[in-house]
């Protein structure tokens, strides 16, 4: 099992390293949405400190949108989703891989990017690692719930669309308590409350993420 | 071993076949034909457990394939009517994924000799986007002439896009294959010049 998800995440990796434009360009449009905030409401320092957080995180959100439909649909075209699911592996194991380096290619590049949006609003430095810090732990679950939408509007025309209306309503606690989390920072009371409640909305999309995720591809593929 | 009992299967709402029922012993070969759109796609991937019948069961040694689950999918090779190879990876990493996702492992050398069962082994180095369709099938094919093959083959028209040279290599591994006892199930519109012998291979009309 444990060699199936390595095996997966790998080729994953590899598929990612042989084509750097895709990974690269959502991170270029999650600094450049986050960057045009600015331009839209003016450069007063307090009101944009104020919304550093959420433009990042709704940033964030969008990024991972963009980058959530090709997860399954490159391997439904050629074949090889029929392989993976035809393979003695449980699905849920492969799903799981998948969104493991659906992760470290996007998310986690997110999150290290982050800071230096941060700086560009004036974020103090305590306030930057408590974004890092809630981006790290709220990624996983963009990753997570946006694989189960990604397998649910998968061959469907123009699902592109449809995954963003099924699943930004689901990113709305990540948002609540990602934000928080560096408000609170900003106004001096502790962010632990907001990054616990954000590490248990993770515990419950790995619990559901893959699940829906199986069940939905079960039917794409049927 | 492989036994459908009572199988059916509806596309769209349309009945495509019922009552479909057969048995194979090791070593045979069951050809299934048909017209276009007849069901052949739908039944191997009712036998791969991809689709779900309308009515009916699968099953191998005896069980249902839906409780086998993994265990009956360890003994199990279905190659679909996608080739399944990815294009940005070569045609010998293609193989070694397929090959390590179907539990086994096979060394450099194992890879390059089914390559070169296939007559494609100057390509393993060769991103598979650059393949042609006929070789694209011929790299997917290239599992059968792994070792350690898993005793049931499922083939979804393995001669699509083939040459006569590739129809003669596949149909040698699939001759090979029936007569180490494995099991072979395929889809196809023409005559295949397989060495089974006749007792040995069955056809199926939809």
């Amino acid at each position: 099992m444990g060699a199936a998800f390595g095996l997966v995440v790998a080729r994953e990796l590899r598929l990612a390293l042989r084509r750097k434009g895709e990974a690269l360009n959502v991170l270029v449009f999650f600094v450049v949405v986050a960057s045009l905030f600015p331009f839209g409401v003016g450069p007063e320092p307090a009101m944009l400190q104020a919304m550093a957080a959420g433009v990042v995180w709704v940033a964030a959100l969008l990024a991972a949108i963009v980058s959530m439909p090709r997860l399954f649909a490159a391997d439904l075209a050629d074949g090889t989703l029929e392989q993976l699911a035809a393979s003695p592996h449980p699905l849920a194991v492969i799903v799981g891989a998948k969104v493991a380096a659906h992760w470290l290619l996007t998310g986690l590049p997110l999150a290290l990017v982050a800071p230096l949006l941060g700086l560009q609003y004036g974020l103090p430095a305590d306030a930057l690692g408590v974004l890092v810090a809630a981006l790290l732990l709220g990624t996983p679950v963009l990753s997570l719930l946006g694989a189960a939408g990604a397998a649910l509007t998968l061959g469907v025309r123009g699902g592109g669309a449809l995954l963003a209306l099924l699943v930004l309503p689901l990113f709305v606690p990540v948002l609540v308590f990602g934000a928080g989390a560096v408000g609170a920072a900003l106004s001096g009371i502790n962010p632990g409350p907001h990054l616990s409640l954000l590490g248990a909305v993770l515990a419950v999309s790995c619990l559901v993420g893959p699940w829906a995720a199986c069940a939905a591809l079960r039917v794409a593929l049927d | 071993m492989l036994r459908a009992d009572s199988l059916a299967c509806e596309r769209g709402g349309r009945p495509l076949f019922a009552r479909l029922g057969f048995a194979l012993e090791p070593g045979s070969l069951l050809r299934v034909r048909g017209a276009n759109g007849s069901g052949k796609t739908s039944l191997l991937r009712i036998l791969a457990g991809l689709t779900r019948p309308a009515a009916g069961e699968v099953r191998w040694r005896g069980e249902a394939i839906g409780g086998l689950d993994d265990a009956y999918r360890r003994e199990m090779l279905f190659i679909g009517h996608a080739a399944g190879v990815k294009d940005d990876m070569t045609v010998a990493e293609n193989l070694d994924f397929a090959c390590r996702l179907s539990g086994a492992t096979a060394a450099g050398a194992e890879i390059a000799g089914a390559l070169e069962a296939l007559g494609i082994a100057r390509l393993a180095p060769l991103p598979a986007r650059f393949l042609s369709q006929g070789q694209r099938r011929r790299a997917a094919l290239a599992r059968l002439a792994l070792p350690g093959a898993a005793p049931l083959w499922l083939l979804d028209e393995p001669f699509a896009a083939l040459d006569e040279d590739g129809i003669g290599r596949v149909a040698a591994l699939c001759g090979a294959h029936l007569a180490a006892g494995g099991l072979v199930v395929l889809t196809s519109h023409q005559e295949v010049p397989l060495a089974a012998p006749a007792a040995q291979a069955a056809e199926l009309r939809l």
